[in-house]
């Protein structure tokens, strides 16, 4: 038999349920994947016997019936899981073991799958290139001394891999759709409310939102429903009937109105882009959608505003990380204010530092109606821009990112220039929209580039269809030679 | 509205250079009755083991999210309604961000900008009349936990059994004038919130805690003075005490022409003074936003309506009843409607019985000995069925009110009912005149001696006849009876 792990969820799942392959045997294969990729440095936390263990329990007693019948996955080390270790890329949770399971992660494990490990990320979710974990940084599996984006660098380098058959991250400013433009693969930030947030590390909890990573959108659609549902533990969960996504995957696309926003474009961007971007409308046209031209005229303010509100909110959101009740503290220190400042000295890094420190800035009395109340308005009136829209079109085509990806190291001096990367995906998040990157083809190196699906809230149905349609017509393959092995 | 008295308001400090007035403002922190607490669902019941009632959420560990308790937002309107204040439909969370190990999130869930409660009044009982206290607001946040710096010299525990607990900051307008003004405006608080159950008022188990906001002015100023704020004031005799150290304070300030800070003070119970904590310069920066993890909270219309049709009788509303449909004065009615549960008491003895009569009695002997035994009315050994039997053998003279208080004894010791102590113990009153005037006549008969000194024209002695009447009859005799066979004897 071919390797069962560089082929598709859906491909391995109908495997497992014709017995063609055991949930043992698999997972078997992706712990050797695993074991000989660590250069990729993509897993914090392996859970092997563990895994083993479900594995042999599921092929005692298998259940067909479920949507991830014994199925391991691997999950950003952002979820919380029970009796295993989650430290959120960070120092200060190096030795933190909840005591509970997220509810997304659970869902996951009530339809059938078990944990394999805990991915690696960006400190907290802050950064976009996987380089501001305490754990290293993580290595894109498309090129040695790439990136693989971030804050989900681990899972989509990981899934990439075939360490994982599919991945779940969390998207803030982009932090899934970024990371799988960088490795040719699909990830989905669902509509604000779609996923529960309990039980997930916050970073800034009016953005964060977790979604499905996968090598297709057949596979994002099955996560997408084992993942989603309504939480009481959370208040902003939103109460509604679940949906049967993968079977609702339908490719017809007739009639359906795209928009191209104008505004998605910003100096220097390579011409790949820009033709990836015609690439995509011809695809969407020759299918019988019709483009329409809008305009989203406060994106230029999205960056900015992102950058006052995630910091804002994370600032209050690391309050906790103070080395009383869990997680790591100082030894140094003479009183209670030294234990917290060595304690947070210590355990957070840079980027978490530098965004508390705006994030405390922000929120300060006499600067928080320049900075924070105005960056609420402006938020409004991103999302007035996109509801005017939504009246027009079905959906929104754009770029998922102004670059393939880029060098480690080449912009870690540079924050702002790292923040830039997130000009295309922010704005959805900002607006609470569900939003869709697929790869969509290769840039001149032979780097995988990534489109966007935005569209109306709830509407995560329609963007998969789309996007289902636009990945059997794209004649998009990842091509990744396993170099690290 | 209860009538104007005599009395006149008198609190005034009087300086060198003039007459002051205090200004006082209060910041009550009123505990949330109910089971669970704010944002969880811990219990939170009064006197567990240190930290035995913390969940995941109280303790913020990673990931965790509050959820409203719907029981603790219809608590904060029955409040607000109580309160005769403007209802919010619609109000916000925010985080209050500080620092400190009893504070596990690193802020507390609090309302800033948008209340659940506006605007509302409180009316006091004073001896110079009725007074309007002005209320700001009222808003719902989470109680911190406790840091207990005494268990070990060199650390600090922290017990976070109240982290999360709901509170009701009920703010005041700077309306009070005199300690005593914020004694009847505590209580009055503390009565309505019981009658509504929304707070037990226990001011021991820290239900019960007000920041307290002071400041002078010569009478007659339109300005209000620079104020101080005392915080976290645990009784209404320290609150007292607290804000005539303060206001004097201020005054010797003025007086001696220097300024008042603007500062956050304690008050030291030992030493009964205030001493600065910080100064404006340094007052927190608590960097308030809307907590995102919380949706604003949007209240129907309907529930509010409904909480409103199902409030009890306040005792605003109480007293005016009782004074119109009972005969009472207000003074009476007052301490009648004061807890809810003296008031039912008190409704169901005088359904049973006569009105005046039983507040008498029950404002005089039961309370007394209540108060002796350290009771209180809801645990009382009469149950109001006896007493207002009690009380209806002194109204149609079965016995006399001296008689009473011996059978009222008895009951408190044996627990019988009133009949049958009266039966059982032959206490009945005598009033039957025949053998009344057949034992007076034996009395005055034996006495031949003062009777003629009385009709001589010593009319003290009159005093003596009852006296050897009562004592012959064991002091069941009608003592109204009584005097009225022996002035007809004595006069023939």
């Amino acid at each position: 038999m071919s390797d069962i792990t560089n082929q598709s969820l859906n491909q391995i799942i109908k495997r497992i349920k014709t017995k063609e392959i055991s949930s043992t045997d698999l997972t078997k294969a992706y712990i050797k994947n695993i074991e000989g990729a660590k250069k990729l440095n993509a897993f914090v936390t392996t859970t092997f016997d563990y895994a083993l263990d479900k594995a042999k329990q599921f092929d005692n007693k298998p259940n067909f019936d479920q949507l991830l019948p014994g199925i391991p996955l691997a999950v950003k080390d952002l979820f919380c899981t029970e009796n295993f270790k989650t430290t959120a890329g960070s120092n200060i949770l190096n030795n933190f073991v909840p005591s509970y399971e997220s509810t997304v992660t659970k869902n996951l494990w009530d339809n059938g799958s078990f944990l394999l490990g805990k991915l690696n990320c960006d400190e907290f979710a802050m950064g976009s290139s996987n380089e501001t974990s305490y754990f290293g940084n993580v290595i894109n599996p498309v090129g040695d001394q790439l990136v693989p984006g971030g804050s989900s660098g681990g899972s989509s380098s990981a899934l990439a891999a075939d360490l994982t058959p599919a991945t779940i991250g969390t998207d803030t400013g982009g932090s899934i759709r970024q990371p799988a433009s960088f490795t040719g693969t699909v990830g989905l930030k669902p509509t604000y409310g779609l996923c529960s947030r309990w039980g997930i590390v916050a970073f800034a909890s009016s953005l964060d939102q977790a979604g499905p990573m996968t090598k297709d959108i057949t596979d994002c659609a099955i996560m997408l429903e084992a993942m989603s549902g309504f939480d009481e533990k959370d208040s902003t969960s939103i109460n509604k009937k679940k949906e049967n996504y993968s079977k609702n995957l339908k490719d017809n696309i007739k009639g359906l109105k795209i928009g191209i926003p104008k505004e998605y474009r910003v100096d220097n961007m390579p011409k790949e882009i820009d033709e990836l971007w015609e690439k995509g409308k011809k695809i969407l046209k020759d299918l019988g959608a019709e483009l329409i031209d809008i305009s989203l005229p406060h994106t230029k303010y999205a960056l900015p505003t992102y950058y006052i509100v995630a910091p804002a909110e994370a600032s209050s959101n690391l309050a906790r990380y103070d080395g009383v009740r869990y997680g790591y503290r100082s030894e140094k220190g003479k009183d209670l204010i030294e234990m917290y400042e060595n304690t947070r000295s210590e355990g957070f890094g840079d980027e978490v530092k530098r965004r508390i420190l705006i994030g405390t800035y922000v929120l300060s009395s006499g600067y928080y109606d320049a900075y924070y109340l105005k960056a609420q308005k402006v938020r409004q009136l991103i999302k007035k821009d996109f509801d005017d829209n939504f009246t027009k079109v079905d959906a929104i085509l754009t770029p998922s990112t102004p670059s393939s990806a880029f060098k480690i190291g080449e912009k870690t001096n540079d924050p702002v220039s790292m923040y830039l990367n997130d000009i295309f995906t922010v704005p959805t998040n900002l607006a609470g929209l569900p939003a869709l990157s697929l790869p969509a083809g290769l840039d001149k190196q032979g780097l995988p580039l990534g489109l966007q699906l935005i569209g109306k809230p709830l509407d995560e149905q329609k963007i998969l269809n789309i996007g289902y349609a636009f990945e059997k017509n794209c004649g998009f393959k990842n091509e990744i030679k396993k170099w690290w092995a | 509205m209860v009538g104007m008295k005599s009395e006149k308001f008198d609190y005034f400090i009087n300086g060198d250079k003039g007459k002051y007035e205090v200004v006082i403002g209060l910041e009550v922190h009123a505990q949330v009755l109910s089971n669970s607490k704010l944002f969880s669902g811990s219990p939170t019941k009064f006197g567990a083991e240190p930290n035995e009632h913390v969940s995941l959420i109280d303790s913020a560990f990673p990931g965790m999210l509050p959820v409203i308790n719907e029981e603790c937002v219809k608590q904060a309107v029955r409040t607000g309604l109580g309160l005769n204040a403007k209802i919010n439909n619609y109000s916000v969370f925010d985080r209050k961000n500080y620092f400190y190990a009893d504070l596990p999130q690193g802020y507390q869930i609090s309302q800033y900008k948008n209340p659940i409660v506006g605007e509302g009044k409180v009316l006091l009982d004073m001896p110079y009349g009725s007074k309007e206290v002005g209320i700001e607001r009222l808003h719902l946040e989470q109680d911190a936990g406790k840091s207990i710096h005494d268990m070990d010299p060199s650390n600090t525990y922290v017990d976070l059994n109240r982290s999360g607990i709901a509170l009701m900051e009920i703010v005041s307008k700077p309306d009070l004038r005199s300690p005593d003004e914020v004694n009847a405006y505590i209580k009055k608080l503390r009565t309505i919130m019981r009658y509504l159950g929304t707070c037990d008022g226990n001011m021991q188990e820290g239900s019960l805690r007000a920041d307290v906001n002071v400041s002078v002015r010569k009478v007659g100023d339109k300005e209000f003075g620079t104020r101080c704020e005392i915080k976290n004031v645990n009784s209404i005799k320290f609150m007292q005490m607290a804000i005539e150290y303060e206001a004097s304070r201020q005054v010797e300030l003025l007086e001696s022409g220097k300024e008042i800070d603007q500062e956050t003070r304690l008050f030291d119970t030992k030493k009964n003074e205030t001493r600065s904590m910080r100064s404006k310069e340094d007052a927190h920066d608590y960097r308030y936003f809307p907590d995102p993890d919380l949706l604003p909270l949007k209240l129907d219309q309907k529930l509010v309506d409904d909480l409103k049709k199902s409030l009890p009788e306040l005792p605003d509303k109480k007293k005016e009843r009782f004074i119109k449909d009972y005969g009472l004065n207000a003074y009476e009615a007052n301490v009648l409607v004061s807890e809810k549960e003296i008031s039912d008491y008190y409704e169901e003895v005088a359904k049973l019985s006569d009105n005046k009569l039983a507040a008498t009695w029950m404002m005089g002997d039961l309370f007394a000995m209540l108060n002796d035994k350290g009771l209180n009315i809801s645990n009382s050994p009469i149950s109001a069925k006896d007493f207002a039997e009690l009380v209806q053998a002194i109204k149609s003279g079965e016995i006399s009110g001296r008689i009473a208080k011996e059978v009222f004894e008895i009951m408190v010791e044996s627990g019988d009912n009133p009949k049958k102590i009266i039966e059982t113990k032959g206490l009945k009153q005598q009033s039957n005149p025949k053998e009344l005037e057949k034992m007076i006549n034996e009395i005055l008969a034996k006495n031949k001696d003062k009777v003629d000194q009385y009709k001589s024209g010593k009319e003290k002695l009159f005093g003596f006849f009852v006296g050897q009447v009562m004592k012959s009859s064991g002091g069941k005799a009608n003592p109204q009876l009584t005097n009225e066979i022996l002035k007809k004897l004595l006069k023939g």
